[in-house]
């Protein structure tokens, strides 16, 4: 039976201490964290320690006994994660405890050297194996917060736009996946309905390449649009698109596609009834000052 | 002798919460429906989700009365991996489906095209299973996660 | 039996589905619809379905049906207020529902409706029209 639960329980306080004092500064990154957050952490941190190894499973941290620190250690890397420390600073934090912890494990046991280096063994088999798992919920953090962020950014890089009353526009700045689709879909439909608007214009100036399943995207949404009873128009073809398309035996028959947004603009205008009038004649500068020189 | 099964991946989770209603009714249909709707809606799945995952119960009871001659569905919360999910699992002892393939391909177009939908509730959702013998039955198993 | 009311607006007829439909429910009204068109003589039929949470292949080929034996009889048919998440759904089954007239709300239904058939002015006066 493991020594470890008594010695880290007896020594908890010189062990926080030491461990705080042992850890190179950059680990403790004063700069990223705050010295109360880290005094809670390791405090934290040891009191699980102990629950931990007193049961007895100083190896298998899937037991249930060790559920505290791993929640403590996602926390913590979670954390970590969003104040920007490396996932070896995080790792870091965890494997500093050893010098501390090994020093109090040396005094105690001074007097017998296998027991001595059971225990030594035992304590860096344990650190190592927490350090592992910290890292991995580091990098489990990293990609949730990655996914959140690219979200976002899907959100954000479709912005529907009011033209006039009637008529919005969805310019599309970069590649149509299937997941941008949805979100694509999404937005223009609800903002179709809110401004009670029957034409949409679909711009795919900033879409690199389209090729059959960007073309199968971009039909599925005007499909959906012309279900509600708003008409799609798509803007932004380009010459090679047009080639693309009429190589790749893409069948746009039913949409109507325009190389300019201004063409665009122009016939839903002209479709929901309106005309654009010059109100007034301009004279050029040149015109004016004749006459006045005259 | 005519034997087809199709299975796009095994699910084998236990579900939180799990309850079975009978579809022997075009009534019991739209139950089925409301039910999907409810729990969906009790997991906080987005609007769209939950709308494909109801329109997918539709089709699907639809085709255990139709075509199975009436059976099950049993829904079930799931939880895995940190993500939850509702599974619906439609079973009937009618004819089967003898060319599994050719039903999955079947897509819908205005009007026409009385095919099973299968092609079409299999896009609506994340997991799709299907098992069916001549003679005997099918189940379809169905799950979309949050 | 409940059935879903037909309101005669005019020349033209009005639906608004707003229960959770049942098959046995649907085929009732595509019955209704074609019966009170040829009765009528309504020129146009407009069905509001802004209230549809679920639009399913079943629901989707009534609305194709009824459009088709409305044309049989000279009446163009408009759905509206399709719901966004309904579209979106029913394209991925794999509906596009041609043959079907759209439009956004039933201010619009009646737009187009007086577009497509000229000279025809909706009468403001409602009858409720029962089955």
């Amino acid at each position: 039976m493991s020594k470890l639960p008594e010695l880290v329980r007896k020594h908890e306080r010189d062990l926080q201490a030491g461990w705080l004092q042992h850890m190179p500064a950059s680990v403790r990154r004063s700069d990223l964290i705050k010295d109360a957050e880290l005094q809670s952490q390791t405090r934290d941190f040891l009191g699980a320690l102990v629950e931990g190894v007193r049961s007895g499973f100083l190896t298998d941290l899937d037991a249930p006994a060790w559920e505290k620190a791993r929640e403590l250690m996602r926390s913590i890397s979670a954390s970590r994660a969003v104040q920007g420390f490396t996932p070896s600073e995080t790792a870091a934090f965890v494997l500093a405890l050893k010098q501390p912890l090994f020093h109090i494990i040396r005094k105690e046991l001074a007097a017998n050297p296998d027991e001595l280096f059971q225990e030594i063994w035992n304590a860096t088999l344990l650190l190592d194996q927490i350090a592992m798992f910290t890292t991995e919920a580091y990098a489990a953090s990293r990609e949730q917060l990655i996914k959140r962020q690219q979200e976002e950014l899907m959100e954000l890089s479709t912005p529907v736009v009011k033209l006039w009353e009637g008529i919005v526009a969805l310019p599309i700045i970069g590649t149509l996946d299937s997941a941008r689709t949805q979100v694509v879909m999404e937005s223009l439909l609800q903002t179709v309905v809110q401004t009670n608007s029957r034409f949409a214009i679909i711009d795919i100036t900033g879409v690199p390449t389209v090729d059959t399943l960007v073309a199968q995207h971009l039909l599925k949404t005007i499909t959906a649009a012309r279900l509600m009873g708003a008409e799609c128009i798509i803007s932004g073809v380009r010459p090679q698109i047009a080639q693309t398309i009429v190589h790749l035996g893409i069948d746009l028959a039913q949409v109507i596609t325009k190389a300019k947004l201004s063409d665009a603009l122009a016939l839903c205008l002209q479709k929901s009834g309106r005309t654009v009038v010059r109100t007034a004649t301009r004279k050029t500068h040149a015109e004016a000052a004749n006459g006045k020189g005259e | 002798m005519n034997f087809a099964a199709t299975s796009v991946r095994s699910s084998q989770m236990k579900p939180l919460k799990a309850e079975t209603l009978p579809i022997q009714s075009s009534s019991d249909v739209v139950l089925a429906r409301q039910k999907v709707r409810q729990w969906a809606a009790e997991m906080k799945f987005n609007l769209v989700d939950q709308t494909k995952l109801v329109t997918a119960a539709s089709e699907l009871a639809r085709n255990t009365l139709d075509h199975g001659r009436g059976g099950h569905m049993t829904i079930e919360m799931l939880e895995n991996l940190g993500r939850s999910g509702l599974r619906l699992v439609f079973e009937d002892h009618g004819p089967g489906i003898p060319d599994i393939n050719a039903a999955l391909r079947d897509g819908f177009t205005t009007g026409g095209g009385m095919g099973l939908g299968l092609g079409g509730s299999k896009r609506l959702v994340n997991d799709f299973e299907i098992q069916s013998t001549v003679g005997q039955g099918t189940r379809v198993a169905v799950i979309r996660w949050k | 039996m409940e059935r879903i009311p037909i309101l005669r607006m005019g020349s033209f007829l009005l639906v608004t589905i707003q229960v959770d439909m049942h098959d046995r429910l649907a085929l009732q009204l595509q019955d209704d619809l074609t019966q009170k068109i040829a009765e009528t003589g309504a020129i146009g039929v407009l069905i509001d379905i802004s209230t549809l949470e679920i639009v399913d292949s079943f629901i989707g080929r009534m609305l194709a049906n009824i459009a088709a034996m409305a044309r049989v009889l000279d009446a163009e048919t408009v759905v509206v207020g399709m719901q966004p998440a309904v579209a979106i759904t029913l394209v991925e089954l794999g509906m596009s529902l041609e043959g079907v007239r759209t439009a956004l709300n039933v201010e619009s239904g009646m737009e187009l409706l007086y577009e497509l058939r000229g000279n025809f002015r909706p009468e403001l006066t409602d009858e409720a029209v029962e089955g």
